[in-house]
């Protein structure tokens, strides 16, 4: 009940301390303003960057295992030269291994070729020509938007179609339909029988609908004898998918003739792989910069510190006089820590307010949506930053001899 | 027992490198009712006395009861409870806040003390009619006259029905006119019961009282009972009450 109408009493006089000095306020919250719109721009790209990066790792498939020649990521040039040597994945060493395993769905050669391509008078680079057979669809979970995608007869018989990707076949066919059309990787002719769905770029680097898919052998005809081949298998389901790892680990080393107690000579890559790699790097951005919009923040909470320290001097008397009439420390305390938070919480309400149209803007660059979350977590740290910075003014009051304070003019 | 018993107290200040010895060693008895004032030049201590028994300050050694409770080894939060439990302060100045009207200002120690709304009002109310300002309870102190200032700080004071009122020059910043009044309203209260000690330098003002207590270089150089009591209200000195101790 005490503490209650004490603390009624403690936002009546905020609001009239603030009211009273509406401009010094003003200026003084703004700091509090500049850094909450900083930190909650940021907080939201990096949240943003997240789930733009999540939606593009999706594309590898949580339950598919990437079997490589070397791990996706090397991180040091001593790692590079222990495994530059490794000998190649041949297409024989997929077929064994898909015949080996118990535990996988489907098991797909990945090969990659960089050539342009061209029908009648148009014509596109930037594209990679991808050698792979019909299990592909189910390793990568190829969605097509017409058509249908390679059949297992033409990938065993090594036919010349093409499933292409959505960029390949907008910038190829402007009114006409793909279906049907032979088009030309370097100077190999392809039928078109699909068109994948658009999937976007993979981390904003490649887009995977500059793709033409072809079957292996077709690969190995026109393009290349030794193509750099990965293998992608994917596990019969996710819970699996460890045990299913383990396998086509022994699996390789057999295939692959590792004797016992030698290090492997290949890499199981996974989702997995990419997702912590990302989460430590984006660990660091976030950190940096979170620590950095901070500090605007920071410098806001001293600005607010010091228009305490001069609404504390310039009220020594009425803290004199509301001592002599019986406030606590507790309450001297309480009234100065209001006004400080209620400054900063105002800072916090604009802050938001001017940050929430400007995700709008970033949403163009980034999946960015300010959520509830971050709103109310900026309305907290405005709250803190208050009751911090106000803390030592406030105390400073609190601990006021009545004496002296009342002898202040 | 004596509503207040000031027992050897000393009160020193250090100045620099130097001690000054604000009061000395001072005894002093003060019975609930009594209508005291206490005099003396500046610098002669009177200041700190009424401090220590306002609870304001706590004395360098000597012991201080202030109605059966020891007070003077009192922490700065158990004092503000006593501050507004048993002390009602009347100043020079009046010491309203100045953004809050009369009513808020008197009801804030009672805000202090936990009073809910409604009682609070209400018991603000009747301290603000009792101090005649009953039509002035919505004003803010720059909206009234000194007068009618320092009758608001009266009424605050009163308003938690403390022990003592205890009353710092309460007519200097008035002219004698309205001084006269607020002696008046002092006045008035002693006859009600109430306990009320006047620190002030003007002989006129003091004689109101029933008691003088005079303090010279931190001691009491005399304390003697009003021969002469100035009586206001008549205008007509009325011989004293029987000499205290």
């Amino acid at each position: 009940m005490k503490v209650a109408s004490e603390l009624v009493e403690g936002v009546r006089i905020a609001g009239g301390a603030i009211r009273g000095n509406k401009m010094r306020s003003g200026l003084a919250t703004l700091g509090i303003v500049i850094g909450i719109v900083t930190v909650t721009l940021m907080g939201t790209a990096i949240t943003g960057l997240n789930s733009a990066f999540l939606r593009s790792i999706s594309s590898l498939g949580t339950d598919v295992l990437h079997v490589s020649r070397f791990s996706w990521f090397i991180n040091s040039h001593k790692e590079w030269l222990k495994v530059q040597n490794r000998q190649e994945i041949t297409i024989a060493q997929v077929k064994a291994l898909e015949e080996q395993l118990t535990l996988a769905r489907a098991v797909a050669p990945y090969t990659e070729w960089n050539t342009p391509v061209r029908y009648k008078n148009r014509s596109s680079r930037r594209v990679s020509a991808v050698g792979t057979t019909e299990k592909f669809q189910f390793t990568a979970g190829v969605n097509l938007a017409q058509g249908r995608f390679l059949l297992d007869t033409e990938v065993s018989g090594g036919r010349p179609v093409c499933v292409i990707g959505s960029g390949v076949a907008s910038n190829l066919f402007l009114l006409e339909s793909p279906l049907g059309k032979t088009i030309r990787l370097g100077e190999y002719p392809f039928e078109v029988v699909g068109v994948v769905e658009p999937q976007g770029n993979f981390l904003g680097q490649f887009s995977l609908d500059n793709q033409v898919f072809i079957p292996i052998q077709q690969m190995l005809a026109c393009f290349t004898r030794q193509p750099f081949t990965s293998i992608q298998v994917k596990a019969i389901s996710v819970e699996k998918l460890k045990d299913c790892e383990e396998e086509v680990r022994g699996a390789m080393r057999k295939i692959r003739r590792v004797p016992p107690g030698a290090d492997d000579d290949f890499s199981i890559n996974q989702q997995e792989n990419f997702i912590s790699t990302f989460n430590r790097v984006a660990g660091t951005i976030a950190a940096v910069g979170l620590f950095i919009t901070g500090l605007s923040l920071f410098v806001g909470g001293i600005g607010i510190m010091n228009i305490m320290f001069v609404s504390v001097a310039e009220r020594t008397r009425e803290i004199g006089i509301r001592k002599a009439i019986g406030a606590r420390r507790r309450t001297i305390l309480m009234q100065f820590l209001i006004e400080s938070a209620g400054i900063c919480l105002i800072g916090g309400l604009v802050g938001l307010a001017i940050a929430y149209p400007l995700t709008f803007v970033m949403n163009h660059f980034l999946p960015a949506q300010m959520s509830l979350t971050a709103a109310g977590a900026a309305l907290s740290v405005a709250l803190i930053t208050g009751v911090v910075s106000g803390f030592l003014p406030a105390w400073r009051a609190a601990r006021m001899n009545p004496v002296d304070a009342l002898r202040n003019e | 027992m004596p509503l207040i018993r000031l027992h050897q107290i000393s009160r020193r200040y250090q100045m620099g490198g130097e001690t000054i010895h604000a009061l000395r060693e001072v005894s002093l008895n003060i019975e609930r009712g009594e209508y005291v004032a206490i005099m003396g030049p500046s610098g002669s201590g009177k200041s700190t006395l009424m401090n220590l028994i306002g609870c304001l300050d706590t004395p360098s050694s000597g012991q201080y009861d202030l109605n059966g409770v020891d007070v003077s080894q009192m922490d700065d939060n158990q004092l503000a409870d006593v501050r507004n439990r048993e002390i009602g302060f009347v100043f020079q100045t009046f010491n309203l806040l100045p953004r809050s009207h009369a009513l808020h200002n008197v009801e804030l120690p009672l805000i202090y003390a936990g009073v809910a709304t409604v009682e609070r009002r209400q018991i603000a109310l009747a301290a603000l009619a009792q101090v005649g300002l009953a039509d002035r309870v919505h004003h803010k102190p720059n909206e009234m006259s000194g007068g009618q200032r320092q009758r608001v700080a009266i009424a605050r004071a009163l308003v938690t029905n403390p022990s003592i009122i205890l009353a710092d020059e309460p007519t200097g910043n008035l002219d004698s006119k309205t001084g006269a009044e607020i002696m008046d309203v002092l006045e008035a209260l002693s006859e009600k019961g109430n306990t009320i000690i006047v620190v002030t330098h003007e002989e006129d003002v003091a004689r109101h009282a029933r008691r003088i207590i005079r303090i010279r270089d931190g001691l009491i150089a005399s304390d003697e009972a009003v021969e002469d009591r100035i009586r206001p209200a008549s205008k007509q000195p009325v011989a004293a009450d029987a000499p205290r101790s």
